[in-house]
């Protein structure tokens, strides 16, 4: 018995050591670890100092990525070779994608609209494409060639169509070491592969646990320094967000609505970063239910209970109110109501703009080469989609604040959603659709098939009443 | 759902064209070009939902563009022979073959054509008044009224039917359609190169 409480006690006396310099060392590097967190991250963005550090890390990325022209032809033809294995097909596939990128080329420089489908569409309306089908200088009457019109545009919009795409992620030209954008790049070199490995490690390794802890801080201040002073938009900084602010002199103002296009939750964050807004939405319950309340101390946001949304008048009064408080904040709403892939603009939704104020509308877009921030609510949750922004290398995005509107007195609140949202599709570079962005889930009206009826219609019988005047 | 490992694209070399059943018959008989398969492949599998790896008729009304088609319906089933409820890759190919863009070399003049009177068709091959007006009120539904209906018509039969019978034959049609309509150019799908 005493002999092994006496190897028990040399055994301790060796461990006991370890332990405690592993400890010391834990704690020591844990306490560096926050220092420097503090120090380089949260202090200069709460004070909006900025180390170029981003701004580096940013470069040497699009480096790697894109890499200098020469290399560029020989990925390609790498790519090609390896993608299209059967010999026979190499030189036609290279030639194929030789083209493509050489008119990709001409017609891109950044955020121009990025057009990735296969069909070559010139936007003519019904009634141009439906003369054009027909010889030239025959009568408007019906002709059996209007049915070519309307069975290619159906067939078309199978092969390719407009709304479907926008509600999946985009897809890239070269590939941005993500697997999830991997779309169309398969295995092609070693060396690639190896370097994806990399990425991996760096992204998983490093950069995810160093936002984790920065989310897990970021929440922790911002709940607590906002019941203490308003402090609540420089707190919450998730990512990497570098966004290049465009025409400051058009930052929204109290007494108005700020609109812009929704991407993913991450908008309203870069938005608040950079100015203070009311927020419009649901009361949750949870976490972020302490986080809205949280909000609400510092600055008065509107926030609905679920029985309350369905009323349209009471939220139009509630919205109305507090624009018209000069002292309240401007609130910020996305009247698209749901994430869009940022490659498009879709309907914006008329309730906001029925209320007769001034609308200040921003235009965000996000650089999809570092990684891609839509949220597509019906393939991934909450907490996986923040795992994958977390472990993006980036995300950048550029924000322009657009000059304020105001309805005008001959246009009724359709209208004017319209030309706001033409104005945010034009300066972000984005598609301007004018479908509905609830198509995500819901199935199309009969009345836009009827208004297709109307319109060829015209075609016709506008034409016949001309000729029974002459 | 983590990102997998990359198990996909370390291991093998295989491409998308390798996937696809049959794909070398597929561009022999269709004259598709490799890369408008692996688009077609692409579209196909994202049409398809649930990766049963065919199609019904509710695959396709779940496109909104072609929702607002009028003559959706027969665009629809001109994908489904009769009796058949699903279509597969090889059936999907084929028919939008017939729109295939146009080849300088090659004479594919009578296929257009066939499928395009394949949609307005009956039984015994010739396009008769009831099936025509069925047609009209597709494109043109609650906007003009029966008679302008029948007036139009009646008056198409006219131009076109050269031996009065009161329908219009398959040789009749593509007389017509000839004269005033370069169908090749306008029938096929606008792929981009």
């Amino acid at each position: 018995m005493s002999v092994q409480q006496m190897k028990w006690s040399t055994m301790e006396s060796y461990l006991f050591p370890f332990d405690s310099l592993i400890c010391m060392l834990l704690g020591i590097s844990f306490t560096v670890w926050f220092t420097l967190l503090l120090v380089f991250i949260i202090v200069p963005a709460i004070l909006g100092v900025s180390f170029g550090i981003r701004r580096l890390y940013m470069k040497s990325l699009i480096k790697l990525f894109e890499g200098s022209p020469g290399r560029q032809q020989q990925q390609q033809m790498l790519r090609t070779e390896l993608f299209y294995t059967e010999r026979s097909f190499t030189l036609e596939a290279w030639a194929t994608l030789r083209m493509e990128r050489g008119a990709k080329e001409k017609n891109q420089h950044l955020y121009k609209p990025y057009s990735n489908g296969i069909i070559a569409k010139e936007p003519m309306s019904l009634e141009q494409e439906i003369q054009e089908m027909r010889r030239e200088g025959a009568e408007p009457e019906f002709d059996m060639s209007d049915i070519f019109y309307f069975c290619r545009r159906g067939v078309e919009s199978i092969v390719d169509d407009e709304v479907t795409k926008r509600f999946t992620a985009e897809e890239l030209e070269s590939w941005n070491l993500l697997t999830r954008s991997n779309y169309n790049f398969h295995h092609i070199s070693t060396r690639l592969t190896a370097l994806w490995g990399a990425g991996v490690l760096i992204r998983y390794g490093f950069l995810l646990p160093l936002r984790v802890t920065l989310a897990f801080t970021g929440v922790g201040l911002l709940v607590v320094l906002s019941s203490i002073i308003g402090l609540f938009p420089s707190g919450r900084i998730k990512n990497y967000v570098s966004d290049k602010v465009h025409l400051i002199e058009n930052k929204p103002r109290n007494g108005g609505i700020c609109v812009a296009n929704h991407t993913s939750p991450i908008d309203v964050i870069i938005l608040a970063s950079d100015g203070c807004y009311a927020m419009v939405g649901q009361v949750h319950g949870g976490l972020m239910g302490v986080i809205q309340r949280a909000m609400v101390k510092a600055c008065p946001h509107i926030w609905f209970e679920r029985s309350e949304v369905k009323d349209r008048h009471l939220v139009a009064k509630r919205l109305s109110d507090h624009v018209a408080d000069e002292s309240k904040l401007p609130i910020l709403i996305f009247p698209e109501g749901t994430c869009i892939n940022n490659t498009s603009v879709m309907m914006f939704k008329k309730g906001s703009f029925e209320i007769g104020c001034t609308v200040y509308p921003v235009a965000i877009k996000y650089d999809p080469r570092f990684g891609d921030a839509f949220w597509n609510s019906s393939k991934f949750g909450m907490v996986n989609y923040l795992l994958h922004m977390m472990s993006s290398w980036a995300i950048v995005c550029s924000v322009w604040y657009l000059p304020p509107m105001s309805r005008r007195e001959d246009e009724d609140a359709v209208q004017f959603a319209n030309r706001v949202k033409a104005a945010i599709a034009r300066k972000g570079g984005l598609a301007d659709l004018l479908w509905d962005g609830g198509l995500k889930r819901d199935k199309v009206k009969e009345v836009f098939k009827e208004e297709q009826q109307k319109l060829y219609s015209k075609v016709l019988v506008g034409s016949s009443e001309d000729r029974s005047r002459s | 759902m983590f990102e997998s490992c990359g198990c996909k694209t370390m291991g093998s070399t295989n491409s998308t064209l390798l996937k696809i059943p049959n794909a070398e018959e597929l561009m022999q008989e269709t004259g598709f070009s490799a890369s408008h398969i692996v688009r077609l492949y692409d579209r196909f599998t994202s049409l398809d939902k649930e990766g049963r790896g065919y199609l019904c008729p509710q695959d396709f009304g779940a496109i909104k563009e072609l929702a607002i088609n009028p003559i959706r319906d027969r665009i629809i089933g001109a994908f489904f022979s009769p009796g058949k409820e699903t279509a597969d890759f090889q059936t999907f190919v084929r028919i939008l073959a017939h729109f295939r863009p146009v080849d300088k070399d090659r004479t594919k003049e009578p296929e257009p054509i066939n499928s395009r009177s394949n949609k307005l068709r009956y039984k015994d091959g010739n396009i008769s008044r009831e099936e025509l007006l069925k047609v009209l009120r597709d494109m043109l539904g609650m906007q003009v009224t029966e008679e302008q209906l029948e007036s139009i018509a009646d008056r198409t039969i006219q131009e076109a039917d050269l031996d009065r019978d009161g329908a219009i034959s398959f040789e009749e049609f593509r007389k017509v359609s000839l004269e005033k309509v370069n169908i090749d150019h306008k029938m096929s799908i606008r792929f981009l190169r």
